[in-house]
């Protein structure tokens, strides 16, 4: 393309960092150049190429960002308008280290408002610290996760955050990359060697019958396959709770090639992070999950898209790629089925709506992570215009279990909030109510549970005799979601969570379709005049109001996050607004 | 137009615009369309859409080779050992169309023999360019199913014009993308009526319906219709126009829609010829340089808002074209102008409308016969040959030569062995900078049409030079220099630009008022199509005597 890349200049760092990253520009000499289709191919290079430049310099600068332009003949102001779109990436200055301080639902409650405000005006000129949405450690609330640009880049989650460890954070203590504690509380097939084996090691998920299910899927052949997971009933687990078998057996359908294999491990609904523990325990079982997945849809490459705030499962999906393919698990040959099939992991920059299983699409691609139009569907066309599956990690290990002859009865919950045990509950499903869940995890008296995360809804103690399956938490106005059951006790601030809540929409809207983008911000106004006792025109009116907006918001955004961002507030709306009759003795003020 | 003439028969672009899209591999070869052929190239860019390999061969690294899968960088005038070079490879890699070479061409053992010297390594010696860059454009458009090469002024405007279009329209034969939908050879015009100019026989040779002017039966139907004899007798293009001036053998000029006092290379001497005339009429829109130099200007109407008629583009598309203003004043229609003076000469012509002017041609037309006013109008436009009212138009031409029955194949189309002919203004110690000119994207040609018009692009005339000339001259960007050529010099601001290697330095001649360009340029002509080798200068480089004492702060 005819570029107009501006004046500003690299430096030799980041043409270092790039050359790693997307590698030389194509040959161009005083007579002869390349470019055209081999350059524009280069596109989906462009997230990886922002993210060498934000790891080695701790930010995005014009020079760094027209280097990449040139290399990827990508036009500048496109480049930008993807940089700007991840929260990840900075396009001013600032300190090369970075302490981004999760100050979302449940580390809202265990006391991150407090940590930030003490901080607030005394980072050193060397470190800076960020709000952020949820980071997918909330069995250890509060959480940080610290970046620190430069030739070694550090990127580490820390849980458990208090004074004095932000403290530390802050005056240059490089925390050590971090094994999570214990985290598994309830044990079935899909965790059954989270904490058990080595999440390093091929020969230990071998030993503990890794790789069986493989096995069973080349005798079975995709057809076999395709019966076998339809027997199952295996309902996507990222929220839709489409059936896995469909989806599978129409992309296998497909005439069109290449076919594609996504794993959605963007798990970013705040109170989320069974897929991060899955990845960071037992990585091994998605990259055998997704190769079962390949075989019987007819994909020969899969990407595994990975929230960037998960540096530990990167490292740990990396190098169980790497062992699968010493081990001939990936490659020309997988497994000695004669079949082809590799993957790669590609790193999100903090965006939510980049779960969205087409937002994932352009996300990967290199263009801004806005949410397509369907149909076409992701079966017909998804990435790169070729029909894809597109799975969640929990759905393609629960898959994987079926393969194993272990049916598709467990479910993965992330339990977290106030309670005892918080961490990864693997429950039958069906056959267990949040009331057991609750029981199980040492919950003390709550005035509510949030169910599906952000965008689920608040359950109430009357509440929790719900049976925990998709259609029976549909029943009670709810949805079960990504499995988040985050408990608030009496004394948590609910109006305070809605708001936080509602201002996780705004932010997060990626501002596409005009009724999330305007719905979203009408709506945390809506919260702010409530919280002020303010409201306009009476409080039954700004009721109304709200029920309008989450109609229009629910029909005409096109896709979930505009559909579902009035849902949880609306679940407690009345408390707000002093009409609640349902658990009056939790309700606190909302000033 | 005369190569494609002398090849095929008909002066014109053998597909249409539209075809462009349907090409797998589509070369442009001396054109930068990006900039001076921006619609065609939206068809061009719809052809990379679809998923089209381009490739781009010009001296310039220009924004239309920013979009080139390859661009091949030669230097100035050496088309023809790149194409032979092509050519070569195509025989060795086998990529030649056999069948139809036998069937519909003649020649080809001719040609093969002349191509056969150029190997890759010698046209890389020759050309500069990469011997792997130009397997590769040979192997792309020798295995495509369709394939379009498109040519501009970097091919025509030298003194051998005719040899390189020669030279294209071989590789053309030898692979057969001529005469089928989405392979064919498209000299881009840079006017909207260049074609129509030519097919309605303003050219030397030929008579409305690009006819034949020397052959006696073509000229009977014309004498009948206008009732007195039609000498067969070639006159002058527009540079023998210039050296019968200089010879005193022309003597009144009667100059219609055209600038030379400021287009024409080396202009010094044009605006002396001119000047020197006994005679001088310019009809024109605008008081030009040329018609400042005349001793009757007559005002014309702008044909394409003030006036009737059709245009004819290079997709041979002849389109109606309505008035949509009065004219201003005085002027009046350049056929209300002509009719007036046929009238003061004795001819006794009425005043026709536009549509009767039209009849008159498809009545010895024979291409144009089936195009009514009604039928152009309802169709939106038709490409010729159009014979008949019923005869629905194909969209490329010479689907002949494909044809099983030989009398229905008709002429076979000959290839020219043509050779290596260097640049006549030639480089040496004196002049060792290659200056070559072209448009701008904003702009157009001398300026007349666009210079009244405000362009955020537009910077006024400057010289494009490489970093490493403007280094080892000590040209600063913005720096006054003199470039000076074997006929005179100007002086210009520098501008230093990526794209031009080194030896390479670029004008455009839309400023005459400010830099007079074509006082550098050559008018080393082609005899046969009459265009100067604008493309091809020797120029030394000065840092003014002005600008180096602004230097020292």
């Amino acid at each position: 393309m005819d570029l107009h890349l501006g004046d500003a200049v690299a430096s030799a760092a980041e043409r270092a960092a790039l050359d790693d990253a997307v590698g030389p520009a194509l040959l161009a000499t005083d007579r002869t150049a390349v470019g055209g289709r081999a350059a524009r191919s280069r596109r989906s290079l462009l997230l990886g190429g922002l993210w060498a430049l934000q790891r080695r310099v701790g930010w995005i600068s014009p020079g760094g960002l027209r280097e990449l332009c040139e290399r990827l003949s990508v036009p500048p102001a496109e480049a930008y308008g993807v940089a700007s779109f991840y929260d990840l990436f900075a396009l001013e200055a600032r300190p090369a280290g970075v302490v981004h301080v999760c100050d979302d639902l449940a580390c809202r409650r265990a006391g991150a408002e407090d940590l930030l405000t003490a901080v607030s005006g005394h980072e050193p000129a060397d470190r800076s610290v960020h709000r952020a949405p949820c980071l997918g450690r909330c069995e250890a609330a509060p959480a940080a996760l610290v970046i620190h640009a430069g030739e070694r880049p550090v990127e580490v989650s820390v849980g458990g955050l208090d004074a004095s460890a932000l403290a530390g954070l802050l005056a240059g203590v490089v925390p050590s990359p971090d094994e999570p504690g214990p985290v598994v509380r309830s044990r079935g097939p899909m965790l059954a060697r989270v904490g058990v084996i080595d999440p390093t090691s091929l020969a230990e998920y071998r030993a503990a019958g890794g790789y069986e299910a493989l096995r069973r899927a080349i005798e079975l052949g995709p057809q076999g396959v395709l019966d076998t997971l339809a027997g199952s009933g295996l309902a996507g687990r990222g929220g839709a709770a489409f059936p896995t078998a469909r989806k599978w057996a129409a992309v296998a359908g497909q005439p069109a090639t290449p076919h594609h294999l996504v794993c959605n491990a963007d798990e970013s609904e705040p109170g989320t992070f069974k897929d991060r523990v899955l990845c960071e325990g037992d990585p091994f079982s998605v990259v055998e999950a997704m190769t079962i997945a390949a075989l019987t849809t007819g994909c020969e490459h899969g990407w595994i898209y990975l929230r960037g705030e998960y540096p530990l499962a990167r490292n740990r999906l990396a190098g169980a790629i790497e062992a699968a393919r010493q081990a001939g698990l990936l490659g020309d040959d997988v497994a000695g089925s004669g079949r082809r099939f590799d993957l790669e992991v590609v790193v999100g920059a903090g965006a939510y709506i980049c779960g969205e299983e087409t937002a994932i699409f352009n996300s990967i691609e290199g263009y801004r992570g806005e949410p397509r139009n369907k149909p076409p569907f992701p079966v017909e066309s998804g990435l790169f215009g070729c029909p894809t599956v597109v799975n969640n990690v929990e759905t393609l290990a629960a898959a994987r279990v079926v393969l194993d002859g272990g049916g598709a009865a467990t479910k993965l919950l992330c339990v977290s909030g106030a309670l005892e045990r918080p961490g990864v509950y693997e429950v039958p499903m069906p056959g267990t109510t949040l009331a057991q869940v609750l029981e199980q995890a040492g919950a003390g008296p709550l005035q509510a549970v949030l169910v599906g995360g952000a965008a689920g809804t608040f359950l109430r103690p009357d509440a929790f005799g719900v049976e925990l399956t998709v259609d029976a938490v549909r029943r009670v106005g709810g949805t079960l979601g990504s499995g988040v059951v985050l408990a608030f006790g009496v004394d948590d601030d609910l109006g305070d969570l809605a708001r936080r809540i509602a201002r996780f929409f705004r932010h997060e809207s990626c501002g596409q379709c005009v009724p999330c983008r305007v719905g979203t911000q009408r709506q945390v106004e809506l919260l702010d005049r409530l919280a002020a006792g303010r409201p306009l025109g009476g409080v039954a009116q700004e009721r109304a109001l709200h029920r309008d907006l989450a109609q229009v918001m629910a029909d005409a955004s096109i896709c979930g996050l505009g559909q579902a961002a009035a849902a949880a507030v609306a679940s407690v709306l009345d408390e707000l607004t002093g009409a609640g009759e349902r658990n009056p003795g939790g309700r606190r003020d909302l000033r | 137009m005369v190569g494609l003439a002398t090849v095929f028969g008909a002066g014109g672009g053998t597909s249409s615009y539209r075809e462009v899209e349907e090409a797998e591999v589509v070369v442009l070869w001396g054109s930068n369309a990006r900039e001076a052929h921006p619609i065609f190239f939206h068809r061009v860019l719809q052809a990379v859409r679809n998923g089209a390999r381009l490739f781009v061969v010009d001296p310039r690294r220009t924004a239309t080779a920013a979009w080139a899968d390859r661009w091949l960088g030669l230097d100035v005038g050496t088309d023809i050992p790149l194409a032979n070079a092509v050519g070569r490879e195509l025989v060795h890699a086998g990529l030649i169309h056999e069948q139809f070479v036998a069937s519909a061409t003649t020649g080809f053992e001719a040609w093969v023999e002349s191509v056969e010297p150029w190997t890759l390594d010698r046209a890389e010696a020759v050309t500069g360019v990469p011997a792997d860059a130009i397997a590769e454009l040979a192997h792309a458009y020798g295995r495509a199913q369709r394939a379009q090469l498109c040519w501009t002024l970097g091919i025509t405007e030298h003194h051998n014009a005719v040899d390189n279009v020669l030279s294209l329209i071989n590789l053309a034969l030898a692979t057969g993308h001529v005469g089928r939908l989405g392979s064919g050879l498209s000299p881009l015009r840079g006017q909207n009526n260049v074609q129509g100019g030519g097919d309605m026989g303003a050219i030397p040779n030929r008579l409305p319906g690009f006819q034949d002017l020397t052959d006696p039966a073509v000229r009977a139907p014309f004498e009948v219709a206008w009732g007195r004899p039609v000498r067969g007798t070639v006159g002058r293009h527009l540079t023998a126009m210039f050296d019968a001036m200089e010879h005193g053998a022309l003597r009144a000029l009667y100059v219609m829609g055209e600038n030379p006092a400021d287009s024409e290379a080396d202009v010094g001497r044009a605006r002396r010829l001119l000047a020197g005339l006994d005679h001088l009429v310019v009809q024109d829109l605008f008081l030009t340089r040329t018609a400042e130099l005349a001793d009757v200007v007559l005002p014309a109407a702008a044909a394409w808002c003030e006036d009737d008629g059709t245009v004819t583009n290079s997709e041979r598309r002849v389109q109606r074209v309505r008035a949509a203003l009065s004219p201003p004043g005085d002027t009046k229609p350049d056929r209300w102008i002509l009719t007036e003076i046929a009238n003061r000469l004795g001819a006794g012509w009425v005043h026709g409308t536009a549509e009767q002017v039209w009849d008159d041609v498809r009545a010895l037309s024979p291409m144009h016969r089936g195009m009514s006013y009604a039928r152009l109008e309802a169709a939106g436009g038709l490409q010729w040959p159009c014979p008949s009212d019923t005869e629905e138009p194909v969209s490329f031409l010479h689907g002949r030569l494909w044809a099983a029955d030989p009398a229905e194949r008709g002429h076979p189309a000959p290839f020219h062995a043509v050779d290596h002919d260097p640049p006549v203004d030639g480089l040496d110690a004196e002049f060792p900078l290659r200056l070559t000119t072209g448009r701008r994207l904003d702009s157009y040609n001398t300026g007349v049409q666009t210079g009244a018009l405000s362009s955020p692009l537009r910077r006024g005339e400057e010289l494009e030079m490489g970093a490493a000339d403007a280094r080892v001259l000590g040209v600063r960007d913005g720096d006054e220099v003199v470039v000076t050529s074997r006929r005179g010099s100007v002086t210009v601001p520098a501008r230093i630009v990526p794209g031009l290697r080194p030896g390479l330095v670029f004008l455009t001649f839309h400023f005459p008022d400010q830099v007079d360009v074509n006082l550098l340029t050559i008018d080393a002509t082609d005899p046969r199509s009459g265009t100067a080798e604008f493309k091809a200068t020797a120029v030394r480089v000065d840092v003014s005597a002005g600008a180096r004492g602004g230097a020292a702060d």
